[in-house]
C-alpha cells in the first residue's frame, strides 16, 4: 500500500558572468591561477577602498533579464548582505535583496516530452566570494580570493518543479539561453553554474506545500540527479514513519551520495540586509533597454527552426546541432566552407561525439578549425579518404596542441585514395572473374550476392577506394 | 602639541586625520583594533595635495573611527592630558597650514568651533572618500580645517573633484569656489530648533553673528527645521548600521591588531575584538546590528531611510528662501568632560546640531565657532559668508 508522493522543488542557480574584469575591481576573473593572484585592495576588501560597478556586468544582466522573460527594473540598487566568514573578506557580501534587476519571469522547457512553463521569481547580480582551502594534513585553512569579486547572476524559481528531469531541462535551458548570450559558459564543474535546491514532497492531491529544506554543495548535474532523489527519499522516509520535515539547510557530500543538515530555521543567520552606501541607485533608460533588446542573438529553438528550414535538415538533427551555441555555429562554419549540411550534421552529432568520448574530452572544452574539419569531412563523403583513416584524421584534429593541415595530414600518412581508375577497374574484373558463383547468383536475382563481391575487392584493394565506389563499380560492371 | 599628534614629520604642510590612509604611514583611525596597519595606498585627497606640491606634515589623531565628539577616546588617550580635536589645534597653533578631516558626526566641525579655526565639510560627493576608513559611508565626507575661509578654499580647490575610484563622486572634474554670491545681499535663517537648544553663550555668539551680518546687508530672520531631531535620530541610527557593518571585517587575522590570547579561530576572533574596540564603539555595533535586524529593519532602518528623504526635502523648500542657514555647531563654548560609558547618549545629544548636513549631504561650515549650512553644492556660499565675517582677508 505504497502511497503517492508528489515532490515539489524551487531552484536558486548561481551562474558566474565571463566579464574580462571582476564586478567592482579591474582584477581578471580567469578560472584558476596560484592562489591571491587574480586580487586588489578592493576585492581583498581592504579598508579604504570601494567599489565601482562593472558596466559590462550590467549590460550582461540586463540581457540576461530579458532573455528569461522578466521584467527589468528601470531603478535597481545593490544592498549589503553581512556574514561573516574567511571567504568574504569584506565580512558583507555585495548583492540584491530590496531593489533586484528582474523579476517575474518564465522560460519554457520541455522535459519526458511534456513542455511546461517554469516562472522565474526574480534575478539579481551579486559579487562571488573566495575560496577556502582545507589542507589535507593540519587543521589549517587556506583563503584564496582570486573568485572573491568574481560577478554573479542568482536566478530564483518558483516552486514549480515536480521532478529532477525538469531540473535538468530547466539547467540546460539556461546553459543554453547564456551560452547563446555569451554572457556565461556555465561550467558547473568549474563552479560558473551551481545550483541549491529546494525541496519539499506532498502526498498526491494535496493542495498545500509540505515543509522544505534546502540543499547546497550540488556541483554537477548528475550530482542534482541524486541530490533530489536523496531528499526526495529522505523526506517521504520521514513522513511516512509519522515524523515531520524540518525546514533546515543540507550540505550534499558527493563522495558518499548523502546530505547532512547544516543548520535549522532556527540558526538561520540574519543577513542584516540594508542598501549599499558606496554604489549609487542605477537608472535603467529606454535606450540602453532597447540596445539590449536589440543585441539579443537567435537563440537555440529559432535557429532549429532555421536549420530545418534553410538547409532541410530532420527536426531531431536540428534540435540536437543548436542545443550549444558552439554546435550550431560550427555547423554553419563547416557548410559555409563547402561541408554539404547533411554531412556536416551527421559529422557533429555521430563522429565528433564518438571521437570525443575515445579522447575523454568534452564538447564545451572543444576547439576545432572549422575550415580543416570541413575539408576532412568533403574528402571523406566524396571517397578520397576512408572512413576509418578519417576518423583517425578527427582524433588528431580534435587533441592536437598545434593546429595542422588535414590535407598534409593525409598526405603524410599515406591515407590518400589515388582512385587509379585502372587499378580499380582490374581488381573489380578480376574478383568477377574468380567469383563465377556469385556473379551468376547475382543475375538470377539474388542481388544481396553483390555485398560479397564487393568484400573481395576492398579485401584486395587494402582500404585504397570505398565501399561506395566500389559499389558503384561492380554494379556497373555486372550488367 | 605633541599629545595632540599621532605622528607628525613636519611642521608648515598638512596634517591628516587618522581616518585617512596614507601611504606609509600607521593608519589606525584611533583604534587599537588597526594596530600597525600600513595602507598600500593614499587616500585621493592625499594624493591630490601630493601632486599639487603640499607637504603631508603627518597624522593627527582621532578618537576611534572618529566616533566620539572630539577624539577623547583613541586608543592611548587614557594616557595623555589632553587630546580633544588634534587637527584643528595643530591649525590654530600654527603648526600646521591646514587639516584634512572626516566627518561622519560632526567633530571636525565641534573641533573647529572650539578652537577657533575654519572648517567646511563639503557637499558629499564633492571630495573622493577612496582612502578613508569606512564607517559611515552614506554621510561621511573629508572636509578641509584652515586658519581662514580663504585657507580652506585653497586646499579644497585641489581635493575636490570627480574620481572613477568612487561610485558615489559627482561628476564635475573640478569646483572653483570662487563663484558664490557675494555676502550683501544674502538672505540668512537662524534654525530656532537649534539655537534654542543651546547654552546662553552658543546663543550670544549667534546672536552676535547675526547682528554683524546684519551690518553687512544680509537679511537674518528665524526658521523653523521641524525635522531637526528627527534628523538626529535618523542619522544616529544610519550611522550605527553601517560603521557596524564596515567595522566587522577587523577580525585579528589579516592585518591591525591580534589577541595573543586565544587557542582556536574563535577564540582569536572574540579576543581581539574584545580587546581591539572600546566601549563606544560596541555599543555603536551593537545599536546598529538591531536596527538592522530582521524583527526591525522595516520599524527601524527603513524608517531612518524615509525621515532622511523628508530632511532633505525639508531643508531643499528652506534653501528656497534662504541662501544659508545659521546655527550653533555644538551645544557649549567649552569642553566638558564625560565618562565612555555615557559616551553613545552623549554623543547622541551632541549630534542634534551636526546630524543635518551629514544626513542629506548639504555642505556645512564651522567659522567664528558658528556654522552655516547650504543647499548641495553651494559651498562657495558659505565660504564666502565666512570671508566676509573675517574681514575678507585671504589666508
Amino acid at each position: 500500500m505504497s502511497e503517492r508522493w508528489e515532490t515539489v522543488i524551487g531552484l536558486e542557480v548561481h551562474v558566474e558572468l565571463s566579464t574580462k574584469s571582476k564586478i567592482f575591481c579591474a582584477c581578471s576573473t580567469t578560472f584558476g591561477g596560484s592562489p591571491n593572484t587574480h586580487c586588489c585592495p578592493v576585492c581583498m576588501g581592504l579598508p579604504g577602498t570601494l567599489p565601482v560597478l562593472n558596466q559590462k556586468v550590467l549590460e550582461y544582466a540586463v540581457r540576461a533579464g530579458l532573455a528569461l522573460n522578466c521584467t527589468i527594473d528601470r531603478e535597481t540598487r545593490f544592498d549589503r548582505k553581512n556574514y561573516f566568514y574567511p571567504d568574504l573578506p569584506k565580512a558583507y557580501q555585495i548583492s540584491q535583496l530590496y531593489r533586484p534587476i528582474a523579476r517575474g519571469g518564465y522560460v519554457d522547457i520541455t522535459a519526458d516530452g511534456v513542455s511546461k512553463r517554469i516562472r522565474i521569481h526574480e534575478m539579481h547580480m551579486e559579487e562571488d566570494a573566495g575560496k577556502l582551502i582545507h589542507s589535507d594534513y593540519g587543521h589549517e585553512t587556506y583563503p584564496d580570493y582570486n573568485r572573491a569579486g568574481v560577478p554573479l547572476l542568482e536566478i530564483v524559481s518558483e516552486p514549480d518543479f515536480r521532478s529532477g528531469a525538469e531540473v535538468l531541462a530547466y539547467l540546460e535551458k539556461i546553459r543554453s539561453l547564456f551560452t547563446y548570450l555569451g554572457i556565461s559558459d556555465c561550467k558547473m564543474q568549474e563552479g560558473s553554474m551551481r545550483a541549491d535546491v529546494n525541496l519539499s514532497v506532498r502526498r498526491a492531491g494535496d493542495a498545500a506545500f509540505g515543509t522544505r529544506t534546502e540543499t547546497k554543495n550540488i556541483n554537477s548535474l548528475r550530482a542534482i540527479e541524486h541530490a533530489i532523489e536523496s531528499e526526495r527519499s529522505r523526506q517521504i522516509h520521514v513522513l511516512s514513519n509519522g515524523g515531520t520535515v524540518v525546514q533546515e539547510t543540507r550540505h550534499w557530500n558527493d563522495d558518499t551520495k548523502t546530505s547532512t543538515a547544516m543548520r535549522s530555521k532556527e540558526n538561520a543567520p540574519d543577513y542584516r540586509y540594508f542598501p549599499e552606501p558606496d554604489l549609487p541607485v542605477i537608472h535603467i533608460d529606454e535606450a540602453f533597454l532597447q540596445s539590449a533588446r536589440d543585441s539579443l542573438p537567435e537563440f537555440a529553438e529559432a535557429r532549429q527552426a532555421r536549420f530545418v528550414s534553410e538547409y532541410a535538415l530532420p527536426d531531431n538533427d536540428a534540435a540536437r546541432l543548436t542545443v550549444r551555441r558552439e554546435t550550431a555555429e560550427l555547423f554553419e562554419a563547416l557548410v559555409s566552407h563547402g561541408a554539404k549540411p547533411r554531412d556536416a550534421a551527421n559529422w557533429l552529432i555521430v563522429h565528433v561525439p564518438h571521437v570525443l568520448k575515445t579522447l575523454s574530452a568534452d564538447a564545451e572544452s572543444m576547439n576545432v578549425d572549422a575550415a580543416e574539419l570541413a575539408e576532412l569531412i568533403r574528402r571523406t563523403e566524396s571517397g578520397t579518404v576512408s572512413r576509418p583513416d578519417a576518423l583517425q584524421v578527427l582524433e588528431a584534429l580534435l587533441s592536437a596542441a598545434e593546429p595542422f593541415r588535414v590535407a598534409d595530414y593525409i598526405k603524410n600518412h599515406g591515407m590518400s585514395i589515388d582512385n587509379d581508375e585502372g587499378a580499380l577497374e582490374d581488381v573489380i574484373q578480376r574478383v568477377i572473374a574468380a567469383n563465377p558463383k556469385a556473379v551468376s547468383e547475382y543475375h538470377s536475382g539474388k542481388t544481396k550476392a553483390i555485398g560479397f563481391l564487393i568484400g573481395q575487392a576492398m579485401k584486395e584493394l587494402k582500404g585504397k577506394s570505398t565501399p561506395a565506389t566500389v559499389h558503384e563499380r561492380m554494379e556497373a560492371a555486372l550488367q | 602639541m605633541g599629545q595632540f599628534v599621532t605622528e607628525i614629520k613636519s611642521g608648515g604642510g598638512i596634517a591628516v586625520d587618522d581616518t585617512i590612509q596614507v601611504k606609509g604611514y600607521e593608519t589606525k583611525a584611533g583604534s587599537r583594533i588597526l594596530e600597525g596597519f600600513r595602507p598600500l595606498f593614499s587616500a585621493e585627497a592625499v594624493e591630490r595635495l601630493e601632486r599639487a606640491g603640499y607637504d603631508i606634515a603627518g597624522k593627527s589623531a582621532v578618537g576611534e573611527f572618529g566616533l566620539d565628539l572630539l577624539g577623547e577616546f583613541a586608543y592611548g588617550a587614557e594616557t595623555c592630558d589632553t587630546l580633544r580635536g588634534a587637527a584643528a589645534e595643530l591649525v590654530a597653533a600654527g603648526t600646521v597650514k591646514g587639516a584634512l578631516c572626516v566627518d561622519l558626526n560632526g567633530t571636525p566641525r565641534r573641533a573647529a568651533a572650539l578652537s577657533g579655526v575654519d572648517f567646511l565639510k563639503p557637499t558629499y560627493g564633492t571630495v573622493s572618500r577612496y582612502g578613508v576608513i569606512p564607517c559611515a559611508c552614506s554621510g561621511e565626507q573629508i572636509g578641509v580645517a584652515a586658519k581662514t575661509a580663504g585657507g580652506v578654499r585653497e586646499l579644497l580647490r585641489v581635493v575636490a573633484g570627480h574620481d572613477p575610484k568612487d561610485g558615489t563622486s559627482l561628476p564635475a572634474e573640478t569646483y572653483d569656489y570662487h563663484d558664490g554670491k557675494a555676502a550683501p545681499g544674502m538672505r540668512v535663517g537662524i534654525v530656532k530648533e537649534l539655537y534654542g537648544a543651546a547654552s546662553d553663550e552658543q546663543k550670544a555668539r549667534v546672536t552676535a553673528c547675526a547682528e554683524r551680518l546684519r551690518g553687512m546687508g544680509v537679511a537674518v530672520d528665524e526658521i523653523a527645521l521641524p525635522l531637526a531631531d528627527a534628523a538626529r535620530t535618523a542619522w544616529n541610527l544610519c550611522l550605527c548600521a553601517e560603521t557596524c557593518n564596515n567595522v566587522s571585517r577587523y577580525d585579528g587575522v589579516k592585518f591591525g591588531y591580534r589577541s595573543p590570547d586565544y587557542r582556536n579561530i574563535d577564540e582569536l576572533y572574540v579576543n581581539s575584538r574584545t580587546e581591539g574596540l572600546n566601549f563606544l564603539t560596541k555599543f555603536v555595533i551593537l545599536y546598529g546590528s538591531d536596527v538592522l535586524s530582521k524583527g526591525r529593519y522595516f520599524t527601524c532602518y527603513d524608517k531612518a531611510l524615509k525621515v532622511r528623504r523628508l530632511v532633505a526635502e525639508q531643508v531643499k523648500a528652506l534653501f528656497k528662501d534662504y541662501d544659508a542657514l545659521l546655527c550653533p555647531a555644538c551645544s557649549e563654548t567649552e569642553y566638558r568632560p564625560y565618562d565612555i560609558k555615557d559616551a553613545f547618549m552623549t554623543v547622541f545629544a551632541e549630534s542634534l546640531f551636526t546630524a543635518v548636513p551629514n544626513l542629506t549631504g548639504i555642505p556645512a561650515m564651522v567659522s567664528g565657532g558658528v556654522q552655516f549650512m547650504a543647499d548641495a553644492l553651494r559651498d562657495s556660499d558659505l565660504l564666502n559668508l565666512a570671508e566676509a565675517l573675517e574681514g575678507g582677508n585671504a589666508s
